[in-house]
């Protein structure tokens, strides 16, 4: 085994790409599953950008509050969620991690640090800094961390956050994942200045953007971010740069790329392969080590969704059930 | 019952001016919208119109005099026909530079607390099992609603550390109608936190600040700009609880003044009660008087949900008795039978309560017994003690400064059908808002909200008197 070159050790590479192959895994058993009628309502696939959710998680710890989106079950997955039980809230079923009462787009698990998927695009942003208030006034040393995409990132919400942050120099990142459409609009034109580093500079906050999919670049850019964040140091910005392999939702026709663009994207810029290639270059992993992990991950998924779809539904009673705390 | 007439703040950094001149002289007649007096700083002069009519009782502060501070009291305002006795000297909210005399206290109804029969099925939802109002006999003190807000975030802070104050304007400046008044100089700028102008922003912060463990009370200067903050009121505060499944609650207050305040137009006059009653995951409450506000805003500090809590600008500086004890806390859900009667009900909440009470006086002048009640609470909205009164009454008119579709009013229209069809001996009549954005001229705001002789005509009508 030649030396490590890189900033993990070889125990964390193997956990980070475990990590990244359960989401891409997670992800394309949705996309089948869906196309089978077994999913219902709204899907938001993670697909192709594994390496901004993982190489920014891999930093995090249990107590640091992140702040998803629509597009979250990489996010939830990175930072620790159980993976049967997204499964089985995805089924709509009780064992899920919100009984069957939130979704694909409201998983959260507290208990992790995720406080949540959210429908509402830009609406993580503020409540990220909030999480970053309470860890300042709690005096623990957590952080939050928002994610929105490229589209979110032109809401009102998104743009008083950076402020109220810089305002009360909370110990926030924002993090901005530029898969490049917001939706099916192209962010050359949704979006007027050319990086969301710019933006950041307009509320006096550094910003840095990096290839979203290599990740050994999210993965040094986030560390020093969050450990400036730590040490009291202020908010910051990050754009990931990165390709969604699949539509914004499952079902779309997807007629805003070009013909051949999902097939090339996966051949030639796939997070995961890239990775793969780095490690074993190196000589620090091994092809078989690796394969033995996507083994394990695929026994994983199928095993999650075999236990969703023999778990049981909610009952009627859960119905009116955590409406109010008390009433 | 006497109003105080406040130095206005011209701008949101002035904290004095010079009172130059009365435009007004004690014992004049005063109508809403009559300028009274002129006031000037270094950068501007105004014209004080009066927000509420009556007669001028007292001049506090006489013309020439400079330096006065913003919120001092300069007059007193009688209602017609009140006697200048009724001024006597009291405590102020004000930060006058001299004691200030004040309005005195209305005596308040004995706090006889409603019968509650044990709980009955409903037909749409189970009533919720909510302790009486505490029975109380200790000392009381007068004071305004706008202390007895004060008073009870600083008790409540005290207590909880994990309890804080945040908004615009409500630490340097000491709130925008000086609520949070010496809370800055109590408990430092860490728990009264001043916000930029960012309500959607800051809604979602405090909302992401009680998921991860703080209390926060959020001042929106009025519910107005609230609107702004809807997405996180809703879609954040009231729905995360359900939608993971138990795990994240919102233990957060939303306060700030609702309802029609007085010549400011449509986008700064408007009743949100109806809009935020309607949605499971929050709690919704309007106090009247400094009592109700005090007790009702302690219990919404300590309530693990998310709270909406509807104040009103034109009540801050009415003064009230209230018992004079920390631990006084109304439970929330509970309504108060302010008058009792056999006549007819008539429910009302916040300013209306008042109102409501003036009606039923000139109704009991002509032989008509009113129950007025003050609901307190619009969700949980204590039906049992609505269908109660109806039950020993046989008729009942809503009373509302909002809107008449889908307010408040319908939903009591709803629940007396339900469960008290049978007892009816009148249709209920509603006495709302009239259906229009609020009017600035004075005449045309005046007729848009709900008078004293609508509620005692309504009450006729439905008494066939």
């Amino acid at each position: 085994m030649s030396k490590n070159p890189f900033p993990l050790s070889k125990d964390d590479l193997l956990i980070a790409y475990r990590m990244m192959k359960t989401i891409r895994e997670f992800e394309e058993r949705l996309h089948v599953d869906f196309g089978r009628g077994e999913i219902p309502g709204f899907v938001h696939l993670y697909a192709g950008e594994e390496a901004s959710a993982v190489g920014i998680m891999m930093h995090l710890n249990d107590q640091d509050q992140i702040a998803s989106n629509h597009r979250g079950h990489g996010h939830c997955i990175a930072k620790g969620v159980d993976v049967k039980e997204m499964m089985a809230e995805i089924y709509g079923k009780v064992s899920g991690s919100c009984r069957g009462k939130g979704g694909s787009m409201h998983i959260a698990d507290l208990s992790k640090g995720m406080m949540g998927a959210n429908g509402i695009l830009g609406a993580g942003s503020p409540l990220a800094c909030g999480a970053g208030l309470a860890a300042q006034k709690l005096g623990h040393n957590g952080i939050g961390m928002s994610f929105t995409g490229d589209g979110a990132s032109n809401q009102g919400t998104f743009l008083e956050s950076l402020n109220l942050a810089a305002v009360w120099n909370l110990p926030v990142i924002f993090v901005v994942e530029n898969n490049g459409y917001a939706e099916s609009t192209s962010v050359d034109w949704a979006v007027a200045v050319d990086s969301y580093v710019d933006r950041a500079a307009g509320f006096g906050l550094p910003g840095v953007t990096v290839d979203g999919t290599e990740f050994f670049a999210v993965y040094e850019a986030a560390g020093e971010l969050i450990k400036r964040a730590r040490e009291g140091g202020g908010p910051s910005l990050l754009e990931c740069k990165m390709i969604r392999f699949f539509g914004h939702f499952e079902g779309d026709a997807q007629t805003y790329k070009a013909e051949g663009e999902n097939e090339y994207n996966r051949k030639h810029h796939d997070c995961l392969k890239i990775f793969r290639a780095h490690v074993t270059k190196a000589g620090v992993l091994s092809d078989e080590e690796l394969d033995a992990i996507d083994t394990q991950v695929l026994a994983l998924i199928d095993a999650a969704v075999e236990e969703a779809i023999s778990a049981p539904l909610p009952t009627a009673d859960d119905l009116t059930t955590d409406v109010y705390v008390s009433y | 019952m006497t109003t105080e007439i406040l130095m206005p703040a011209l701008s949101p950094t002035m904290t004095e001016g010079n009172l130059v001149k009365w435009h007004k002289a004690e014992g004049d007649n005063i109508a809403s919208g009559d300028v009274v007096c002129e006031i000037e700083t270094d950068k501007a002069t105004m014209e004080v119109e009066a927000v509420d009519e009556g007669v001028l009782g007292k001049i506090m502060v006489p013309e020439g005099t400079e330096g006065v501070l913003v919120n001092a009291v300069i007059a007193i305002l009688l209602e017609d026909g009140e006697d200048v006795s009724a001024i006597s000297t009291a405590i102020s909210a004000a930060p006058a530079q001299a004691p200030v005399p004040a309005a005195a206290a209305t005596p308040q109804a004995p706090q006889a607390p409603p019968a509650v029969p044990a709980a009955q099925a409903l037909q749409v939802e189970a009533a919720p099992a909510v302790a009486p109002e505490p029975e109380y006999s200790g000392p009381m003190v007068n004071m305004t609603v706008r202390e007895a807000l004060c008073s009870a975030m600083s008790e409540e802070m005290r207590k909880d550390k994990d309890v804080f104050l945040m908004g615009e304007e409500v630490a340097q400046y000491q709130g925008a109608y000086k609520i949070s008044q010496g809370m800055l100089d109590e408990f430092g700028a860490e728990r009264v936190v001043d916000t930029p102008i960012t309500e959607h922003g800051f809604a979602g912060l405090a909302v992401g600040a009680a998921y991860s463990g703080l209390k926060p009370i959020v001042e929106f200067m009025t519910f107005n700009f609230a609107m702004q903050a809807m997405d996180h009121i809703i879609n954040s505060a009231s729905k995360t609880l359900y939608m993971s499944g138990g795990q994240m609650s919102s233990p957060i207050v939303f306060r700030g003044a609702n309802g029609a305040a007085a010549r400011v137009a449509a986008q700064h006059s408007q009743c949100y009660a109806s809009w935020y009653a309607h949605c499971p995951g929050l709690k919704v409450v309007s106090p009247w008087s400094a009592g109700d506000a005090k007790g009702l805003l302690k219990a919404a500090i300590r309530d693990p949900n998310p709270v909406i809590f509807l104040e009103n600008e034109i009540l801050y500086g009415q003064s009230f008795d209230v018992p004079d004890d920390p631990e006084f806390v109304l439970p929330i859900g509970k309504a108060k039978i302010e008058r009792s009667g056999a006549s007819v009900t008539i429910t009302a909440f916040s300013i209306m309560v008042g109102v409501a009470l003036e009606a039923a006086d000139i109704l009991a002048g002509e032989g008509i017994e009113a129950e007025v009640i003050n609901l307190r609470s619009l969700r949980p909205l204590d039906t049992e003690t609505i269908v109660n009164s109806v039950k020993k009454t046989n008729r009942i008119v809503t009373v509302e400064e909002g809107w008449p579709t889908c307010g408040i009013g319908s939903e009591i229209a709803a629940v007396i059908m339900e469960q008290a069809f049978d007892h009816l001996d009148a249709p209920l009549s509603r006495v709302c808002g009239v259906d229009v954005p609020m009017p600035y001229a004075a005449n045309l705001e005046a007729l848009a909200l709900p008078k004293v002789h609508d509620i005692v005509a309504a009450a006729k009508a439905v008494c066939y008197a």
